[in-house]
């Protein structure tokens, strides 16, 4: 299998991405104390206006503005609800999943039929020439890119810039954010509203790069797995990245073993990194000091300046 | 006080007639459940298209109803139950996972004919019927064994149960027959439907030099991989050359309208059985879609020459001799695989590669 | 006041429907028809009501039990699918015995399975603090790869084709059927005593109350010497056993076998219920009703208004929105404004 190492990282780096934009738009909702369950709904609406305007404009750019604009929408019900209307998190976001499925499928009746043009990938000049490396990380669709992009962002917007530090202490305790004046609400909001646009882009690059096509339902469940990688990854960006492309290419990786004849018992497989999650989210918590580290305190847990 | 019996009993008869007569005309409500929506492609989508053309055949004798999206479970009976006490005579259950909800409620409703698709229960009031589409696959498989270059043919499948399986041997038989050192991978994908492992396969099994692919789940996700990767590629369910314009050498396409135009005109007439229908060509049950441009002359005169042995029984897919993986003869020279076989193969036959996943 | 929220959401599910149902040139009136009165216009339509309505008030009222005292066990469907899988093996493994033990032994086999489901988030929260609402998300998919594996592998019928679902259940291990014509059956009694039971333990038992003051205020509890390791574990058992019972209800009731798949998300839809019937006893009664007639409306809609399926979701999906946000907006006016008044107007 070691001549096909280039196919499969090229593989498990495109099976990953649309898991990157959900999980890191989830990671910095998450961080702000906002837990959005409506992931996957966010992500099949995204797919189908992105699908929508690509097919009426025949930009695929114009495409993830639009998935990005209409997973921002759904995000911004979500926060209304809860972040104005104080309805719990857990049920408001699995009601928005229930009614993003029904949307999208609703929307996308008309667009059942359409089959996008494929979009060429975009080699980066010199750095495709690389020996090895160069085929498997420089050659793909440009959102790809824009992912590595994001991530580099969102590390640094956490971790390096002042937004992002007032960003943390807001999902690390409300309480004391609001005492010193942070505008813990209007924080909030934008958090949700990035991890829905984010959603919303993963499902444009399904629908609109990865399998140019409109089904109902065709995000399969991304949306459940970019909520457990953000977990996977203890709200990290890096570890983000990492467990996307682990979670992309444990499938990839079976495939490739299935063609070349290896039987595998596909359902324990797919446990694996579920239950990988599981494991590294009790190495974390053992920990009190790690957790506080890196969960945000706060998560799933409402909170309204007037009670505070 | 006679003539008062006479009187009403005639004036009983004449209204009798007349509601006769209405019976005759009203026209039969037939309903239909389908397992996923109806979509564009693909399984469902060709049942629905099956659904129209009944109706256009038999124009001012029946109305029809579908209910899309069904889960099989709890909910298909009770789906199937209304259908069943609204008004509806004739319902079609099109999923494997309805024939235990179909058995049941036909028990209830003994006066309402059921008609299940690809399962193997019947009753007084259900028949059952299925395509062979193994002899579409054969077919197409003698356009990939003709047409491909590396002698490797990628499938894309859903789970092992016998119908996949019929499918993948017909196809390897197929390509075989024309091209005795064609092989054939498969990767499976435990999933009916989810574009993006469809597509992840079908580039795997690219990648691993496969030059045509082809799929038994519900997407065009395969197709479109193909298209993109530049190799051929064969859809099934749908011809879905639309989604794939270069790559789709042809499709094997699954044809429900002539089944249900019977099937829904025996029960009009009255002269309906529980039959088991398991059509294949003969029956227009499936078919080949128009070849691609790129297959020359002479291969699509072959798959017509085969069309027709296979329409007038002449040919069969399984004919012997057929061995499987292992070498073991599962079919001797001479004969034709049963229909009893068929109905539960659980293995690969010579030149599919790799194992069969055992549980 | 109790009452206002229900009424703000039908009044506001009532315009969007107007809007929605007209902008697809249906008469409204025959939409709300379809989706709320047709589905129950006979005794088998409210047969099928209570039955679609079981699993989702067990799940509901089990789940309810926790989230009072702020144990987020979001797990639901996986601890159904185990509860479905333990009562399945013993349902296969004594298919030939007839045994008038086997229905009780499944039920019990279930409320275990489910409950041993839970322990896993219960036990990984007390021992190593880990996040509940993560570590049973985790499970519900771990559970249904379980099921997949079960129905392919071990449990498969032999006969059966080698297509993935286990052999039809014996009549000893399916609920008896309680109205002629229909598929009402015992289950609905087994949902109704733990409805019961949960209304009893929340609302009478000194366990129910040491519960609610830890979700109200952990400090208070932890004063009070209330444990919170043993409310995680009451919390996270009680919902585990009562979804592997709304999975045993499936399988020995509508279902009659095992299958890849035995719900269609009632476990997390349940979530909705709770909130939405405010994690009381008859809240939960009512909503899940009403959330069962919402699936069954989808289907009647569909039949008799050729509304596509797609719909449905919309539709509940905006019910549901209406429901949270009203139900949230009245109490917590009433919770913030209340000291703010003038002490008459309390008073009054």
């Amino acid at each position: 299998m070691t001549d096909q190492l280039v196919p499969i990282l090229v593989a498990t780096i495109a099976a990953g991405t649309p898991l990157v934009f959900a999980a890191l738009g989830e990671l910095v909702t998450e961080k702000s104390g906002v837990l959005n369950l409506g992931v996957e709904g966010m992500m099949l609406v995204g797919a189908v206006a992105a699908f929508a305007a690509t097919a009426a404009s025949g930009s695929p750019w114009s495409g993830v503005l639009a998935g990005a604009a209409a997973g921002g929408a759904m995000a911004l019900v979500f926060a209304v609800l809860t972040l104005t209307l104080m309805a719990n998190q857990v049920a408001a976001g699995l009601a928005l999943s229930l009614f993003g499925v029904g949307l999208s499928a609703f929307v996308g009746k008309a667009y059942e039929s359409v089959s996008l043009a494929p979009s060429p990938p975009l080699a980066i000049p010199l750095a495709a020439d690389l020996p090895g490396i160069g085929p498997a990380l420089f050659v793909h669709q440009p959102l790809v890119y824009v992912s590595w992009a994001l991530f580099a962002a969102v590390a640094w917007f956490l971790y390096r810039s002042r937004p992002g530090l007032v960003l943390r202490a807001v999902g690390e305790s409300p309480q004391s954010a609001h005492a010193i004046g942070c505008p813990v609400i209007p924080i909030r909001y934008l958090a949700t509203l990035f991890g829905g646009a984010m959603a919303g882009v993963g499902g444009a690059f399904l629908s609109v790069f990865y399998t140019p096509l409109w089904v109902e339902n065709m995000t399969a469940g991304r949306g459940w797995i970019a909520l457990a990688l953000v977990v996977f990854a203890t709200w990290r960006p890096a570890r983000v990245m990492i467990g996307a492309y682990l979670f992309g290419g444990v499938t990839v990786v079976q495939f490739f073993a299935q063609g070349e004849g290896v039987a595998v018992p596909a359902q324990f497989l797919s446990m694996l990194p579920y239950l990988a999650t599981i494991v590294v989210l009790v190495l974390i918590s053992r920990n009190i000091n790690t957790i506080r580290l890196n969960a945000p305190v706060s998560l799933a847990k409402p909170f309204h300046p007037e009670v505070a | 006080m006679k003539l008062g019996i006479v009187c009403r009993m005639l004036l009983g008869a004449a209204a009798a007639a007349l509601a006769g007569a209405a019976a005759a005309q009203a026209p039969l409500k037939v309903g239909f459940v389908y397992v996923s929506p109806i979509g564009d492609a693909g399984w469902t989508y060709q049942h629905d298209q099956g659904r129209q053309q009944m109706e256009k055949a038999l124009a001012g004798k029946v109305t029809t109803k579908y209910v899309e999206n069904v889960p099989e479970g709890a909910d298909a009976e009770r789906v199937i139950r209304e259908l069943a006490a609204s008004g509806h005579r004739l319902v079609y259950t099109t999923s494997f996972g309805y024939m235990n909800p179909t058995i049941k409620v036909a028990r209830q409703f003994p006066k309402v004919i059921f008609a299940h698709a690809t399962g193997y229960k019947k009753a007084a009031n259900v028949g059952i019927y299925n395509a062979r589409f193994y002899e579409a696959r054969y077919l197409t498989g003698i356009v990939a064994g003709r047409m491909t270059k590396s002698n490797v043919a990628g499938y894309v499948a859903a789970f092992p149960i016998p119908e996949v399986l019929q499918g993948i041997n017909a196809f390897t038989l197929g390509m075989r027959s024309v091209n005795p050192k064609a092989e054939v991978k498969v990767i499976w994908i435990n999933s009916w439907f989810d574009p993006g492992r469809e597509r992840e396969a079908a580039n795997a099994l690219i990648a691993q030099g496969a030059d045509v692919v082809t799929h038994h789940t519900d997407s065009p996700a395969a197709v479109q991989a193909a298209e993109e990767k530049k190799v051929y590629a064969v859809g099934y369910h749908s011809d879905m050359s639309k989604h794939g314009p270069n790559a789709t050498l042809t499709s094997a396409v699954h044809l429900w309208g002539d089944v249900y135009t019977r099937i829904t005109r025996d029960v009009l007439a009255g002269t309906w059985k529980p039959t088991d229908i398991w059509g294949g060509f003969r029956q227009g049950m499936v078919d080949v879609a128009p070849l691609n441009k790129a297959v020359p002359r002479d291969v699509a005169d072959l798959v017509a020459e085969t069309k027709q042995a296979l329409v007038a029984g002449k040919l069969h897919p399984f004919q012997g001799p057929v061995k499987d993986q292992s070498g073991k003869v599962r079919v001797p020279a001479g004969q034709a695989m049963g229909d009893d076989k068929l109905a539960v193969m659980d293995y690969y036959v010579e030149g599919v590669q790799g194992q069969l996943p055992k549980k | 006041m109790r009452f206002v929220s229900p009424l703000v959401a039908a009044a506001l599910t009532f315009a969007a429907g107007l809007v929605l149902f007209s902008a697809l040139g249906r008469d409204p009136l025959a939409a709300f028809h379809a989706f709320f009165v047709q589905p129950i216009d006979d005794w088998n339509g409210v047969a099928e009501l209570a039955l679609k309505a079981a699993p989702l008030m067990l799940c509901a009222i089990g789940l309810a039990i926790g989230f009072r005292a702020g144990v987020w066990n979001i797990g639901a469907e996986g601890q159904l699918a185990v509860g479905a899988i333990a009562a399945g093996w013993l349902a296969v493994g004594f298919h030939g015995a007839g045994s008038a033990l086997l229905l009780p032994a499944m039920v019990a086999a279930g409320a275990l399975g489910g409950m041993a489901w839970a322990a896993i988030p219960a036990f990984l929260k007390t021992r190593f603090n880990a996040n509940e609402i993560l570590t049973s998300l985790m499970l519900v998919y771990v559970a249904a790869l379980l099921l997949s594996w079960v129905v392919h592998g071990p449990l498969r019928d032999p006969q059966g084709f080698n297509f993935p679902q286990s052999k039809e259940f014996h009549d000893a291990a399916l609920y008896p059927l309680l109205l002629e014509g229909t598929r009402l059956n015992a289950g609905v009694f087994v949902a109704a005593a733990v409805v019961a039971a949960g209304w009893w333990f929340m609302e009478r038992s000194f366990g129910g109350y040491t519960m609610r003051v830890a979700g109200l205020a952990d400090a208070a509890a932890r004063y009070a010497g209330f444990s919170a390791r043993r409310t995680v574990w009451v919390g996270m058992l009680a919902g585990g056993a009562a979804a592997g019972l709304a999975g045993v209800g499936e399988v020995a009731g509508p279902i009659g076998q095992l299958l890849p798949s035995v719900s269609p998300g009632y476990g997390f839809a349940a979530i909705i219920v709770a909130f939405v019937g405010r994690l009381h006893a008859g809240g939960i009664v009512l909503a899940s009703l009403l959330m069962s007639l919402l699936y069954l409306g989808g289907e009647s809609a569909q039949m008799t208004l050729d509304l596509p399926s797609a719909i449905t979701g919309l539709f509940q999906g905006m019910l549901l929105f209406f429901l949270l946000a009203a139900d949230v907006f009245i109490s917590y006016r009433l919770r913030i404004a209340a000291p703010a008044r003038a002490p008459r107007e309390a008073a009054a």
